[in-house]
């Protein structure tokens, strides 16, 4: 394990026991994906036993609050959980990830840093610094292309130019020798999709690619996005706090707690049946620009956990308005574990269906 | 009702020096002239986008800034240029919450230290001890009491921004100026600050100047709203006049391009309006209308001459050469000066904001200079004519 960590820096540490079950039908496929990193204070459970498919084509929204394990997901995806100089940040990753009939976390991470970029490439949060800012904006494109494709500086500098054209950057040939600080925040995000498109990679992950950016330029990230997710057909995941982001793209909502997945099922039937007290916080939370609403908000009350000491059974349970309504003799400790609740969606709560959903049309729809 | 703030041609230019004498060769105009009031009790919520001055609007009428033109005005009296002692008297009337609940704290202070500050610095002795005031701040925040001698790093980011409001709320403020309260807060955690700041504007009788870039909030908080576009105010109405009846074209892109938490709504997308390229830089603003050069209604006049904030509608100021939803304008006053604006024929119109789309993203490069008029020449000596 030591000596292929060190050839290529990535920890794609301690495959316990993949490999062992068929591989999938999904085109990206994680099964009980466990990220878990050890500090002094104790083990940081970021990702605790999370599992979701997804098509090509289709885009899936993860949604949470910071610390659920988004972000740590997503670089787990990619294999970029580095080793720290002295090994000391390792993580300990467990669990299958199935990326077109392959698994990853198996691999030989020589063999996933092929795969990265070329088959599956990331757009990070904030543009300025995932750039090298001594290099310019269409030789860091450029060198994208150039580790996969074995072609000569000019060919990749006309598909540098090309995608900087079609990410709608004005003048691309004058542009592709701008350094990264020469670019307003939205046209950086563009170059950064660029970037990631470069190689077509049939998975693309966005980490909160609009978050950085002003309204007005979202707007045409987001319309971007869309766009080239038709034309390229690749498989998206999007990962955001906003709902109103998530709304506006996703197929399927993911809702993350605590490291797992609380609510999972197709946009709609999320955002107009939730199945989970959590997903109701949030639409709770939430400002709605749409109406003219002005009575309290009804936030989640209490703070999110700590990862170190996630509460034992369901993590949102110390929150949880209706944790005391009787559950047929489960107790706080007992962990809810993902089940059906209607047509490809899944939560995970101790209350009963039937109870869920009077709940919801009843006590919370209404003053939404 | 006497307006408790009245600021009135507010300015605010940073000096850009150069060289080695350090001469002055320019200057960021971050706040351009603006006006509005704020009366007691109400909210004011101000909206833009990042580097439209906002913050800078905020800091100056906080006093924390000091303006290059204009004044500031409260209850009467004009602070615009007092020094530190003689804001000091204000200091008690007027306060702050900060964006960053990390940055805002000392990290090197207890949270009792840190809300007893105000009472230190204002030689303020509150009835039953400070230990026993700040203790009853912090409950009226929302926090335990007996956290008094905890330093900032054990709280949350939610915790945090609650202590910074309680030692805003420490010496009974007339006025609370929030810049951000609750970006960089979780969903859940906006939704609590949000809720508290509510509540204590009931209880206490607040005034608050809510600073904010998320239309959602500002929407949810608000009785009026100021929408801030590059140093200078656009748009100034009520809440339901501002989300039913936008009138600047910007208030209106602005609005279509916030997200709608709704998959239903997905195909709603053709009334979202997608403005091209950036927000000119504030050193070297557009002449006329500053929108002009992302504005797809934008014609001559707004090329050159700058729209004067005026009431359209009552209670609702704008300042637009060609504004959207003015068909049913009341006041015929306001009817007239739009009709009058709007005198050249629609072809050329048309023509124009064609050959003005394209053009636009070029703005962004910073360098370009006052000579800005003659190199869109060509383009405006085609629709012939204002100079010869």
């Amino acid at each position: 394990m030591t000596d292929k960590l060190t050839k290529t820096g990535a920890a794609v540490a301690e495959p316990v026991e993949s490999g062992k079950n068929a591989p999938s039908d999904a085109f990206l496929d994680v099964r009980d994906l466990k990220i878990h990193f050890p500090t002094d204070d104790g083990l940081v459970k970021s990702v605790d036993g999370l599992s979701f498919q997804l098509e090509k084509g289709k885009t899936l929204g993860i949604v949470g609050e910071s610390g659920s394990g988004k972000s740590v997901t997503s670089l787990g995806i990619m294999g970029l959980h580095t080793v720290g100089q002295y090994g000391r940040q390792k993580a300990r990753i467990s669990g299958e990830i199935w990326l077109n009939g392959r698994e990853l976390l198996s691999a030989d991470p020589d063999e996933v840093r092929k795969m990265r970029g070329q088959e599956m490439a990331m757009i990070f949060q904030d543009p300025l610094s995932a750039m090298h800012p001594y290099y310019t904006v269409g030789h860091q494109i450029v060198e994208a292309y150039r580790v996969h494709h074995p072609v000569d500086k000019k060919t990749a500098r006309k598909r540098a130019v090309e995608l900087l054209d079609r990410v709608g950057i004005p003048e691309p040939a004058k542009r592709f020798d701008n350094y990264p600080h020469e670019f307003s925040g939205g046209m950086r995000q563009r170059a950064m999709i660029a970037m990631a498109l470069v190689n077509n990679p049939s998975l693309l992950i966005a980490d909160e690619p609009t978050t950085a950016l002003d309204v007005t330029v979202q707007a045409q990230i987001l319309d971007l996005m869309r766009d080239l997710q038709k034309e390229f057909g690749s498989a998206v995941v999007i990962i955001t706090h906003d709902l109103g982001v998530v709304a506006e793209l996703a197929d399927d909502i993911l809702v993350m707690y605590g490291g797992r997945c609380v609510e999972r099922g197709p946009a709609e039937s999320v955002f107009y049946e939730p199945q989970h007290p959590y997903t109701w916080g949030l639409l709770g939370s939430m400002p709605r620009i749409d109406r003219d609403q002005t009575e309290r908000l009804i936030p989640v009350k209490g703070n999110p956990p700590s990862l170190i000491n996630i509460p034992s059974g369901c993590a949102f349970n110390p929150r949880c308005p209706y944790a005391d309504v009787p559950k047929g003799g489960i107790t706080r400790t007992q962990r809810p574990e993902l089940a059906p609740a209607g047509d490809r969606h899944f939560s995970a709560c101790h209350m009963p269906q039937e109870e869920r959903t009077r709940i919801w049309t009843e006590e919370i729809a209404p003053k939404l | 009702m006497e307006p408790l703030l009245k600021v009135t041609g507010l300015k605010k230019h940073f000096p850009i020096k150069k060289g080695l004498l350090q001469r002055q060769t320019g200057a960021v105009k971050a706040v351009d002239g603006i006006d509005f009031e704020v009366l007691p009790g109400e909210t004011l919520g101000v909206v833009g986008e990042s580097g439209c001055g906002k913050s800078t609007m905020g800091r100056l009428i906080t006093r924390l800034l000091e303006p290059t033109g204009g004044t500031v005005e409260f209850q009467g009296t004009d602070i615009s240029h007092l020094g530190v002692g003689g804001m000091r008297p204000f200091r008690r009337d007027i306060q702050m919450i900060f964006q960053d609940p990390y940055g805002s704290l000392n990290p090197r202070h207890t949270v009792g230290t840190i809300v007893s500050a105000p009472f230190k610095l204002q030689g303020v002795e509150p009835e039953g001890g400070v230990k026993k005031e700040v203790q009853r701040l912090l409950g009226l925040v929302g926090l335990n009491p007996e956290h008094y001698n905890r330093y900032p790093h054990e709280f949350s980011g939610g915790q945090r921004q609650r202590i910074g409001i309680a030692r805003a709320l420490a010496l009974k403020p007339k006025l609370v100026v929030a810049d951000e309260p609750v970006s960089a807060l979780d969903v859940s955690i906006q939704a609590q600050v949000v809720n508290l700041l509510d509540d204590l504007q009931q209880e206490l009788g607040l005034t608050y100047v809510i600073i904010a870039h998320d239309l959602s909030v500002i929407r949810h908080v608000s009785d009026r709203i100021a929408v801030m576009y590059l140093g200078k105010i656009v748009e100034l109405a009520d809440r339901k006049s501002l989300y039913e009846n936008p009138m600047h074209p910007y208030t209106r892109a602005l609005m279509s391009a916030v997200p709608i938490p709704d998959p239903r709504r997905r195909g709603a997308k053709s009334d979202r309006i997608l403005l091209t390229g950036d927000v000119p830089s504030p050193i070297a603003p557009p002449p006329g209308c500053r929108f002009n050069t992302r504005c797809w209604k934008a014609t001559d006049v707004c090329r050159t001459d700058e729209p004067p904030l005026v009431e359209l509608r009552p209670g609702q100021r704008v300042a637009c050469h060609h504004p959207e939803n003015a068909e049913s304008l009341t006041i015929p006053a306001a009817r007239q000066s739009v009709e009058i604006t709007k005198a050249p024929e629609p072809l050329a119109k048309e023509t124009a904001s064609e050959k003005e789309t394209p053009a636009a993203p070029q703005t962004p490069a910073e360098k370009e200079t006052p000579a800005e008029p003659e190199a869109s020449g060509p383009a405006a000596a085609e629709d012939d004519a204002p100079k010869a």
